[in-house]
């Protein structure tokens, strides 16, 4: 549809679902611009719920983003906030290019936000200071996002201040506000769902160590998923998978004395 | 071969004109010399990789025929040389894919044989087949989306692919939606070298059509009249919003699958030659003279105009550079790209 002039908008729920079509997004929607030198373009969204927290079990919960960021001629959306929601998704429908846009399932009814009216866009590749500070860095997207913030705000009570970076956009990522950040906190500790190996998280330690490494102050960090193929149903499983605002602040404030 | 009415001694040509007739025999002839000249060029160490469509000439030099050019959509899979050549892609166009040229369309980025030209309405495929389908029946969906009439999908695949998940959920879409859109089966009885009793139990394709709720049909591939008519058909059945058809033509693959296959380790040479008898290229030309369309000079004429053309679309895509290695990093996005946003 989208080779033939259309701009589809697909849904895969859940994420955990989109194993399938994987050939489909990485074989060819992110190949066909390249491998047609530019004549025929797949302006294509595909919105997907994806992570867990919700009793999911083993289907129903992952976070898949690891999975597709490797793969250039994809772009990939990961917003945590409503407004932004609504830029994102418009600005991913505007791109001539393929967009996966991930919605945290959680989120859904968890985060309530105000929502201006109106068209707007936001750019992708752009990541937001949702919260400034002095002392570390946090990066993070989707629900952890929002409990990176409750933890960072735990820790302001502390007279601690840490500073919350939104990524929003994981393919493009956003370069300055990471490296800005970072050279002024000297500190920097990323969160994700998402496991750990082979993450995104590798991807941005990688990064600020070839940019910036002599502006840190203590190695960097990162509180992410387990590497395990899923959170169980049951609620232990569940819970011991997912990290929770007090680890995330534990975390935080291990990085600040160190 | 071509039926011929016993009553009257004519040919059953299906509306076709005796230009038509020498048209399509020219494809033909185009088609078996340009398989040829991809496998000399690689036997001479110019180019790494051949794959030629030798057995399928009849069939896609007359589905072709049923093609309207500027209307049509085409979603082919990398065995359909006759089929763009039919549609309009020039010997020059298929020497500069096999060259992997700059002018190629694909930027020299794609195997030969991976044609791709939007303004031909050839849509782009990579080499993995029954994924172009999704595709197929996608286009076929816009088509249908925006209340186009007298369009219509043809897409082609061997009888390989029929095996594949995304067959199966494409001619359902297709089904459910009803849309203008023709499957055309090449059977030309190997995928690779998996022969067609290791692929299917029920070896008639066209069989399947009445599980998806479409209309099926199996036609003699070795003749391009009844491939031209068992296609034109469909895709007027498409065109007019009835609804898709899977039409199953029968034909054999005479060479290996490309030139990094050794077809001798899984069928005999012997096999091959035995259906080399039923070869549509001298068959067809044998009714052209019967019924006096062509003349034994005339088709003399016509082979050396398709060396002609074969040698000067050779040289001319030969002497054309290589894309630039700076070439890589285009079109990965729309516009410069890097994946750290500054």
């Amino acid at each position: 549809m989208a080779m033939e002039g259309l701009r589809p908008i697909a849904e895969i729920q859940f994420a955990d679902f989109i194993y399938p079509s994987f050939n489909q997004i990485v074989g060819e929607a992110a190949k066909i611009r390249y491998r047609s030198n530019g004549e025929y373009t797949c302006p294509l969204v595909i919105r997907t719920p994806y992570g867990g927290g919700v009793r999911g079990a083993l289907s129903h919960s992952v976070s898949i983003e690891a999975l597709f960021y490797h793969v250039p001629g994809l772009k990939i959306v990961a917003p945590s906030f409503p407004d932004d929601v609504k830029g994102l998704l418009n600005a991913a429908i505007d791109d001539p290019d393929p967009v996966l846009f991930l919605e945290h399932k959680k989120t859904y009814r968890l985060i309530k936000g105000e929502v201006p009216d109106g068209h707007y866009t936001i750019p992708l590749g752009k990541a937001n200071v949702r919260k400034a500070g002095t002392q570390l860095t946090v990066v993070s997207y989707g629900l952890y996002l929002h409990w990176a913030l409750e933890a960072a705000q735990r820790l302001q009570e502390e007279n601690v201040s840490v500073e919350v970076i939104d990524l929003r956009s994981i393919r493009p990522m956003d370069k300055t506000a990471i490296l800005t950040s970072v050279q002024k906190t000297r500190k920097l500790l990323i969160v994700h769902e998402d496991n750990k190996f082979g993450g995104i998280g590798a991807e941005i330690s990688a990064m600020v160590a070839e940019e910036a490494l002599f502006s840190l102050d203590s190695p960097i960090r990162r509180l992410c998923g387990p590497d395990v193929p899923s959170m169980g149903y049951a609620l232990p499983l569940e819970e011991e998978f997912m990290s929770s605002p007090a680890e995330m602040a534990d975390a935080m404030r291990a990085m600040v004395k160190f | 071969m071509a039926t011929t009415d016993l009553r009257t001694g004519s040919l059953e040509r299906h509306g076709l004109s005796d230009e038509q007739l020498r048209d399509m025999f020219r494809n033909m002839l185009l088609q078996r010399q340009l398989d040829n000249r991809g496998f000399q060029l690689n036997r001479q160490g110019k180019v790494p990789f051949a794959l030629g469509s030798e057995g399928h000439e009849a069939l896609q030099a007359g589905a072709a025929m049923a093609f309207n050019r500027g209307r049509d959509i085409l979603a082919p899979y990398y065995r359909d040389l006759g089929l763009c050549l039919g549609i309009g892609l020039s010997p020059f166009e298929i020497l500069l894919s096999i060259f992997a040229r700059a002018e190629d369309h694909n930027g020299g980025r794609q195997f030969p044989n991976h044609y791709s030209s939007k303004a031909a309405g050839l849509m782009s495929f990579s080499s993995i087949l029954a994924a172009h389908l999704p595709h197929a029946v996608g286009a076929a969906f816009a088509i249908a989306y925006r209340g186009e009439t007298g369009r219509a999908v043809l897409a082609t695949c061997g009888d390989g692919t029929t095996s594949e998940g995304e067959w199966h959920e494409s001619m359902n879409f297709a089904a459910v939606h009803k849309l203008p859109f023709v499957m055309l089966v090449e059977n030309n009885e190997w995928a690779i070298s998996t022969p067609l009793a290791k692929q299917m139990a029920q070896p008639e394709i066209w069989k399947r059509a009445a599980g998806y709720g479409m209309p099926g049909r199996r036609f003699n591939g070795f003749d391009p009249i009844e491939t031209y008519a068992a296609v034109k058909e469909a895709m007027d059945r498409a065109r007019a919003g009835e609804g898709p058809t899977l039409v199953e033509g029968t034909c054999y693959r005479y060479l290996a699958h490309s030139t990094d296959d050794n077809d001798l380790t899984y069928r005999t040479r012997e096999v091959v030659q035995e259906r080399r008898k039923d070869d549509p290229v001298p068959a067809f030309e044998a009714v052209l003279l019967e019924h006096g369309i062509v003349t034994p000079e005339g088709v003399a004429a016509m082979r050396k105009d398709v060396l002609r053309e074969t040698n000067e679309a050779t040289d001319a895509a030969e002497a054309l550079p290589y894309p630039e290695p700076t070439d890589l990093y285009k079109h990965v996005y729309e516009g410069a790209w890097e994946p750290w946003q500054s």
